[in-house]
């Protein structure tokens, strides 16, 4: 019975595409894959924003909406239902554009950006039998279309005209394209162990069960430091804190999409969004399983739902380092991408090659654990070493 | 090591964020419209007329003095006398005011008026929730809208109350001290006064005969 | 020459074509990046999986953006007045299809080109590793060390300020 509920979108898929005549069969099942991907991601991002202020709030020892329910009752849903009014709000703001600013490139931005993010969605593994494309190089696919996110925040940031979007897009291009490196490289381990860069072929890999543990990737030393590293990179990636200076709502009011309101402003809020649940999903397939369950007792549970409560909890972790860390300054974060980030990372790759030549017992376990521990802690101490708080020496352009 | 700090960081937040759902001290907002906090006692806000007893318009401790009229800075209280006289706690004969108008828009909660008054009778009440969608005259509070009994004054400022009644009793008292001398002195003088008419009433015929003296002889 | 090369190849000529002749220099910019995009279908089309994926990897997310940053560095962001092309743009354009012509028919006429179509190389990642990895594998090598040393290059003449 649990193998039915599990592959139930796949089997409805299948039902409805049976209607129709072997031309269009293939056009038919991409659009209803495509009508699945927007009306589920949206519906979680909706979640997600009311549930991040809740969070935050009771971090901060306060409530957070709770007041908003169904609209026009009195239905309260401890204040689920916010992003109704938030949505409504965005879509009927005027939509202001400044009179300097160039207006098809500030009109494409906010379209540039999102539509690699909606593609990235397509190699993504949901469940069992559940990935849109199935791409034998799905992975550089999804780093590709990850890629061409930058595009659109320069031209956010340059056709607006303004120094300030000017200088956060610089920030957020520059921040990027640096922990894009880390983030690779992370994934990099992945592909070694695997042999593989077919997504559904990394979680199949992971689906083996030892002692009732699943053969996660997190559970090896390799994949834990690796974990740890795309965790990083992907809060880089997203823009969140601590590395939210391109978007700093104190600082430069907000960075790269200052000029944007209305309807823009909430595409952009959509998309960068969406990019964080997409890398979270490349995450969770590399790192933690994808839709398979940690333990073997538990595997009824349907694959989709796993995928789902995983994305759940990696988003909690998101917020709850949101409500932790002060931001980190320009210099703190490059220093730390490429001082720290790069370095392990490429030891981590050392490692991953240890591991994957040596013989399946607990030898490689010391060994790869010590080397890559020890690698952390040296380059630790090294990147803590440099706080020197005496007197400031700047440094001017020539 | 690198990330030791974060996740004590981390480890703080956990606590207040599930400490939030357990305990009251870790979420301390007062959800207003439905919880309200407890206002201190010497909040002021503004003012009000006291009354002693049951009825407002007997009982109201005003007597249209007009001070506070003349103190006020930004002059928002109009009073208008009356014509005729009721009694007061003292039981001397008093006005009263027949109009008595505070305009809330135009008081400043200064409490002068309070300071000023002699017979204790315009005091600061506590209510800030005054809103009202009538922009003309729903902050003209009239007499009847102020006049509030003197428990309602015990129960909002009990230390300022039971001093204010300990100055109406003082006064009473002395009042009333005052009356009773009166009436002893009173009582004292008209006894006086009848003896000494009695006395007057006395020695008058003894005065009376003293004339019969002999006739003269004849030459 | 199906509907789908026809149109990928129509936008990638479309954005050549612009990123030569608009005024602003950044929409120039971002016109070439749509042609590297179109260019990246097309090397798609032709299931050549990896080497489309790195093309808008590369070219997209990393030599757009650094075009972009040399021009806005160099400040020659500002919309010239005049047009950028020159009068005799008629001319030119009969000159070059001219010499297109001729070496086009000259090298499909050539002994270098093998008659007929021979069948596709298989051309999966997995195939591509394994070449870079055992025939390619001094191009590799000798291509890394020159990034290294580019790389080595840049820090060392961004940190000339320094040593003072």
């Amino acid at each position: 019975m649990f193998e039915k509920l599990d592959q139930i979108f796949v089997t409805t898929l299948h039902w409805l595409v049976g209607f129709l005549p072997a031309a269009l069969q293939p056009v038919v099942s991409t659009l209803i894959c495509i009508a699945f991907v927007m009306s589920v991601f949206p519906g979680v991002f909706a979640i997600t924003t009311v549930l991040e202020r809740k969070i935050l709030g009771r971090i901060q020892n306060r409530y957070g909406p709770n007041r908003v329910g169904i609209p026009f009752t009195k239905i309260r849903l401890c204040g689920f239902g916010q992003f109704i009014p938030d949505g409504i709000k965005s879509l009927t703001k005027e939509d202001i554009v400044p009179r300097a600013a160039d207006k098809v490139v500030h009109f494409l931005a906010p379209v540039v950006m999102l539509i690699p993010v909606l593609l990235s969605y397509a190699v993504l593994p949901f469940g069992k039998n559940m990935t849109i494309t199935d791409y034998d190089a799905g992975l550089l696919f999804f780093f590709a279309v990850g890629g061409a996110v930058e595009v659109s925040v320069f031209m956010a940031g340059w056709s607006s005209r303004n120094k300030y979007s000017l200088l956060g897009a610089m920030r957020a291009i520059a921040q990027m394209v640096s922990y894009e490196i880390p983030l690779i490289l992370s994934a990099v381990t992945v592909v070694m162990v695997v042999g593989s860069l077919n997504l559904s072929e990394i979680v199949k890999h992971q689906n083996n069960y030892t002692f009732g543990i699943a053969h996660w990737h997190l559970f090896t030393p390799w994949g834990l430091v690796g974990f740890i590293l795309f965790f990083i990179a992907s809060l880089a990636e997203s823009n969140r804190t601590p590395f939210d200076l391109p978007e700093a709502e104190s600082e430069i009011i907000a960075g790269y999409f200052t000029e944007y309101s209305g309807f823009k402003f909430a595409l952009f809020f959509l998309g960068e969004y969406l990019g964080m649940f997409a890398i979270i999903g490349l995450g969770i397939t590399l790192f933690l399983g994808g839709w398979t369950s940690p333990v073997s007792f538990l595997t009824w549970i349907p694959s989709y739902i796993w995928f789902l409560s995983k994305l759940m909890a990696i988003v909690f972790v998101f917020i709850w380092i949101r409500g932790t860390l002060p931001r980190l300054r320009m210099d703190q974060l490059m220093n730390f991408a490429w001082k720290f980030m790069l370095p392990l990372a490429l030891i981590n790759i050392l490692v991953a090659g240890i591991w994957h030549y040596m013989a399946a017992d607990w030898q490689r376990w010391l060994v790869c654990s010590l080397i890559i521990f020890g690698a952390y802690a040296i380059l630790g101490r090294g990147l803590m070493q440099n706080q020197n708080f005496g007197k400031r020496i700047y440094r001017y352009a020539e | 090591m690198l990330g030791e700090q974060i996740i004590k960081g981390m480890a703080v937040t956990a606590k207040n964020f599930f400490g939030s759902y357990v305990s009251k001290d870790r979420l301390t907002t007062v959800q207003y419209p439905e919880e309200h906090l407890a206002q201190k006692e010497n909040t002021r806000q503004f003012p009000f007329l006291v009354y002693d007893g049951e009825d407002w318009e007997k009982g109201l401790r005003c007597v249209a003095c007009q001070i506070c009229e003349k103190e006020c800075p930004p002059k928002c209280i109009y009073i208008v006398k009356s014509k005729d006289k009721k009694p007061d706690y003292k039981g001397q004969p008093q006005i009263y005011p027949l109009t008595f108008d505070i305009d809330i828009s135009v008081c400043m909660s200064c409490q002068i008026c309070v300071e000023v008054c002699p017979f204790e009778s315009i005091k600061m009440d506590t209510k800030f929730e005054l809103s009202t969608d009538d922009r003309f005259g729903g902050l003209l509070l009239t007499k009847d809208k102020l006049a509030k009994p003197n428990s309602y004054y015990q129960q909002m400022h009990p230390h300022d109350a039971a001093d204010s009644d300990a100055v109406i009793a003082a006064e009473k008292a002395k009042a009333e001290a005052k009356a009773k001398a009166a009436a002893e002195a009173k009582i004292k003088a008209d006894a006086e006064a009848k003896a000494k008419a009695a006395a007057a009433a006395a020695t008058a015929p003894i005065a009376a005969p003293t004339p019969t003296t002999p006739p003269p002889p004849p030459k | 020459m199906s509907p789908f090369f026809i149109i990928t190849a129509v936008v990638t000529l479309l954005g050549a074509a612009f990123a030569m002749s608009l005024r602003n220099l950044v929409h120039c910019a971002l016109a070439m990046a749509v042609a590297f995009s179109g260019i990246a279908a097309l090397y798609l089309q032709l299931d050549a999986q990896f080497v489309g994926f790195a093309e808008i990897l590369v070219y997209v997310g990393a030599i757009a953006i650094l075009i972009v940053f040399a021009i806005l560095l160099t400040r020659s962001g500002e919309a010239p007045e005049k047009s950028v092309l020159t009068s005799g743009w008629m001319a030119g354009i009969a000159v070059s299809a001219m010499v297109f012509t001729m070496l086009g028919w000259a090298v499909l006429n050539s002994s270098a080109i093998p008659k007929g179509t021979p069948p596709a190389p298989v051309a999966t990642v997995k195939n591509v590793g394994d070449a870079l990895m055992t025939k390619f594998v001094l191009p590799l090598e000798i291509i890394g060390l020159v990034l290294t040393a580019a790389m080595i290059g840049a820090v060392i003449i961004a940190l000339k300020e320094e040593k003072k």
